[in-house]
């Protein structure tokens, strides 16, 4: 495996595409680790952990990368013997794996960034190995069974009678995975005498891209001169004789294999004509059966095959093995698997979003210019025009969409995390996601990662109880911990959410006085609970290596800031608390209504919308002070002029104002007085913040069919206090 | 975003005959009212003509709004009534100056565009304090030539200054 005078081009050139791949190949590992837990005993997880590690394995092997090599090797071997069922999985085990893979990981980092390595973790992977060994040297008492006989060879040979045997074996699908080697069969069958007229039967063998490393489709046939009785040809299979056909005859009773010329046919044939090509029946045994067929009502569902074999003797497997060849011929060439993914670089992604959006600009630019031309022209243009734009759109939306990616990408970091912690702290807990398939921009998903690690991490630490204080609560044994995401409002909102013990308010606000932050007993709870986004605040009774250093909750709070987000919290004292984090669209699509207020065009978050109706004077009510409010059926909402908070200039004073639309924002409702409504479209958000700052009320931009730009109301924040 | 590097290359040559050339620059003249100014030229992304911006609220009265340029969102600054010129028509020579300062992308509105000079270093005098409206912090110095006097202005010193608010930390709370 290991190649060092690879041309070095090659290596460059494909590395990154290793380190992606391995690195997918260990998350996949962790994941099913995780899984494992659950269900130590499913085989088919075994098997998948052991085939992701040899992945690694090789692959890292191609690329000379010796210490991945020389390390997961061992993961390999325990691993092996894990879904061998050698070894039973403990949960100390999964734990042990767990650090390896962390530290195959690392070696993986490090082969991305060889001059980054800044700590040497060489010791604690040779602590690692060890382990491993010991780990694995446990099955070694237990006779793992060896294919090869010991010392066969070494047999004094009786010289007795020199006789020929023919002998044909097929192995099963299994044979590599219950360890057997067919090789090593055949060597110890010379040990026994001479073997010659060896061929391989390959008939089974799929064409390479349906085929599976593990499995066996081999058999062989073979004469064999030997004076060593049957009964020691015979123990050459006695390993595999669950797992093979074997059929050992003198050779005075030749018997020809027709397997073997199946294989030789190359043409799509029906299946008599394969076995009368072989030999193995007559023309005229195939018309009998034929004619069987076609006449005898009783034998009339039969297949063709199972007649032969009733009136021929021709044998099952025979017809089975030229029914697969029959198989492989006509589906070979209409099956050809597409890969599933193609890595692309996000340069090329925004390139391409930026390609198209001027095409999109363009594409309106040519129908407007077209609106003024010859009525005509016009006609020979129009159905042209509108499959432009239909084609512009969808491709705008195709493009748009290569960028998202669903939130399980955050979220599947969590649950080896939560493990961990929970394990350290000695806490219980249930770890559920909800929403994973929110689609969110991709620069957004790396930056939000670490602020939610922390947010988590907290209600792994502060919030969720031990087991034993939590019975003593009357609440279950186990915490549980809800991670969600959704859009709404025009945002995307993530939730960290457990039923642990929920702030203190009294904690917090003598933490607060001692800390000489100004709080007093007269605040809110929500200002309240907001002290502990103050900096060097922790009400953790004592500083854990998770959290409680108090450095954490004001940089969260900075960093989502950073991202142009908010973050909130409810919290009820004994019954948990939530942090709900709120992350404008960057570059998400949204689907949104249009409202114009007088000459101007706004756009609302289609999600925040409740309704809309036609407004008539006697549902306004004035309250003191001049604000105004609407009755919705039983429900008084605040009523929000657009008009005046944007200060629309009013050419002719007989417009209009007459249309309500009843939006919400964190269950807040209210009313927005407007003079009709545009429509409903999907539009790109873009911020305002790249160029200038943020405005007032505004959440971010988009670009109109026409080209022009129209603003994006923060629902939010016009909730939170219009006038303000 | 990054569609702006093809607009920077030839400026990139042009950067690189400035050197050759020691201390000669280049400067795109435009008039505000009768003042002409000068600005650096590695500066100035492209030159439009003004189109209606769309208006924002609740922001100062010298931005106009923002506009579409090729997918990017571009706030538009008019300078005459940042400068509080007396007379500020929007007519079909007016121009909007397309601006890569701080990394940002920036409109700014003019009464229209002369031409591009090249300015010796002793064509460049220091400038007087000579205006109440214009911090001369940021005017470089007075370029002459021929008849004509160009206010050379520090664009991009103007532009991220807190003065005109265009950025979220010079915006004064």
């Amino acid at each position: 495996m290991k190649n060092k005078n690879f041309d070095n081009s090659f290596i460059v050139e494909a590395l990154p595409a290793f380190i992606s791949e391995a690195q997918e190949q260990v998350v996949m590992l962790e994941q099913l680790l995780l899984k494992i837990e659950e269900t130590p005993h499913d085989k088919e997880l075994l098997g998948a952990l052991f085939r992701c590690a040899h992945t690694v394995k090789g692959s890292a092997g191609i690329f000379g990368l010796d210490a991945i090599v020389a390390f997961t090797h061992h993961v390999e071997t325990l691993l092996d013997h894990l879904r061998e069922g050698d070894i039973i999985f403990t949960p100390p085990l999964g734990t042990l794996l767990l650090e390896c893979n962390d530290q195959i990981r690392a070696l993986i980092d490090v082969a991305q960034e060889p001059n980054a390595e800044a700590t040497d973790a060489s010791e604690i992977r040779a602590a690692l190995v060890e382990r491993l060994k010991s780990a694995s040297a446990i099955s070694t008492d237990k006779p793992v069974t060896s294919p090869t006989p010991d010392d066969a060879s070494a047999e004094e040979p009786t010289p007795e009678l020199l006789l020929s045997w023919k002998i044909s074996a097929d192995f099963s699908l299994d044979t590599f995975r219950n360890g057997m080697d067919p090789l090593a069969i055949l060597s110890y069958l010379r040990g026994l005498g001479e073997v010659s007229h060896l061929t391989c039967k390959t008939i089974d063998l799929p064409t390479l891209d349906i085929l599976d490393p593990e499995n066996c489709h081999l058999g062989f046939d073979l004469t064999l001169e030997t004076t060593a009785p049957l009964s020691e040809i015979e123990d050459a299979f006695s390993f595999v004789r669950d797992d093979c056909l074997i059929s050992i005859q003198s050779v005075s009773a030749p018997t020809v294999d027709f397997s073997t010329r199946i294989d030789a046919i190359s043409t799509d044939p029906k299946l008599g004509d394969i076995l009368i090509t072989v030999g193995a029946i007559s023309p005229a045994e195939l018309r009998g059966a034929l004619e069987l067929q076609s006449n005898d009502p009783r034998e009339k569902s039969l297949p063709i095959g199972e007649i032969l074999s009733a009136t021929s003797g021709v044998s099952p497997k025979l017809i089975d093995a030229a029914l697969q060849k029959q198989k492989i011929f006509r589906e070979t060439p209409a099956s050809i698997p597409e890969p599933s993914t193609l890595r692309v670089s996000v340069e090329k992604v925004d390139q391409l979003i930026n390609l198209v959006g001027e095409l999109v600009i363009t594409q309106a630019m040519l129908a407007q210019t077209s609106a003024e031309v010859e009525p005509a022209v016009y006609q020979r243009m129009a159905a042209g025009l509108a499959d432009l734009d239909r084609n512009t759109r969808d491709l705008q939306q195709a493009v748009m969409s290569i960028r998202m990616i669903p939130m399980s990408m955050v979220f599947s970091r969590f649950p080896r995390m939560l493990r961990d912690l929970a394990a350290r702290l000695g806490k219980k807990m249930e770890f559920i996601t909800r929403g994973e398939a929110t689609e969110l921009d991709k620069g957004l998903v790396e930056k939000i990662i670490d602020p939610l690690t922390h947010l988590v991490r907290n209600s792994c630490d502060h919030g969720i109880e031990l087991p034993a204080e939590r019975l003593v609560a009357g609440k279950p044994e186990t915490g549980t911990l809800i991670l969600s995401a959704s859009h709404q409002g025009g945002s995307i909102v993530i939730e960290v959410s457990d039923d642990g013990r929920g702030l203190s308010r009294k904690k917090l606000l003598s933490k607060a006085q001692e800390r000489g932050v100004d709080a007093s007993e007269s605040m809110t709870d929500t200002d309240v609970w907001n002290l502990i986004f103050s900096p060097g605040f922790s009400t953790a009774a004592e500083v854990t290596d998770v959290s409680g250093r108090g450095v954490g909750m004001d940089v969260v709070k900075k960093n989502i800031a950073a991202l142009g987000g908010t973050v909130e919290i409810d919290s009820r004292e004994g019954a948990g608390m939530t942090v709900r984090v709120r992350l404008p669209l960057t570059l998400a699509i949204m689907d949104s209504m249009s409202v114009g207020v007088g000459a101007e065009c706004y756009i609302l978050p289609l999600s925040s919308v409740v309704e809309s109706f036609l407004l008539t004077e006697d549902k306004l009510k004035t309250l003191g002070g001049g604000g105004r409010v609407v009755q919705v059926r039983d429900e008084f909402l605040q009523v929000i002029e657009l008009e005046k908070i944007f200060h629309v200039p009013r050419d002719t004073e007989n417009l209009s104002r007459s249309i309500m639309v009843v939006v919400e924002s964190d269950g807040t409702r209210m009313g927005l007085m407007v003079d009709e409504l545009l429509g409903q479209q999907q539009v790109v958000v873009k911020n305002l913040e790249s160029n200038y700052r943020k405005v007032q009320h505004i959440s971010g931009a988009t670009i109109m069919g026409d080209g022009r730009v129209a603003l994006i109301l923060d629902v939010g924040s016009l909730a939170r206090g219009p006038l303000h | 975003m990054e569609n702006e590097i093809s607009a920077t290359s030839p400026q990139e040559v042009r950067a690189t005959t400035n050197l050759s050339q020691q201390e000669t620059r280049e400067f795109l003249a435009f008039k505000l009212g009768s003042e002409e100014y000068g600005i650096d030229i590695l500066k100035v992304q492209e030159i439009r003509g003004y189109e209606k911006p769309t208006r924002m609220a609740n922001v100062p009265e010298f931005i106009k709004g923002v506009v579409n340029l090729r997918g990017i969102i571009v706030p538009i600054i008019d300078m005459r009534i940042k400068f509080n010129m007396t007379t500020v028509e929007y007519n079909e020579f007016t121009v909007v100056i397309i601006l890569n300062v701080s990394g940002r992308v920036l409109g700014m509105v003019v009464d229209g565009v002369s031409d591009v000079t090249t300015l010796t270093p002793d064509q460049i005098r220091n400038a007087p304090d000579f205006a109440e409206n214009i911090d001369t912090s940021y005017v470089i110095g007075l370029g002459t030539l021929d008849e004509r006097m160009l206010i050379l202005m520090d664009i991009e010193r103007l532009m991220s200054g807190s003065e005109m608010g265009l950025s979220e930390k010079s915006q004064i709370h």
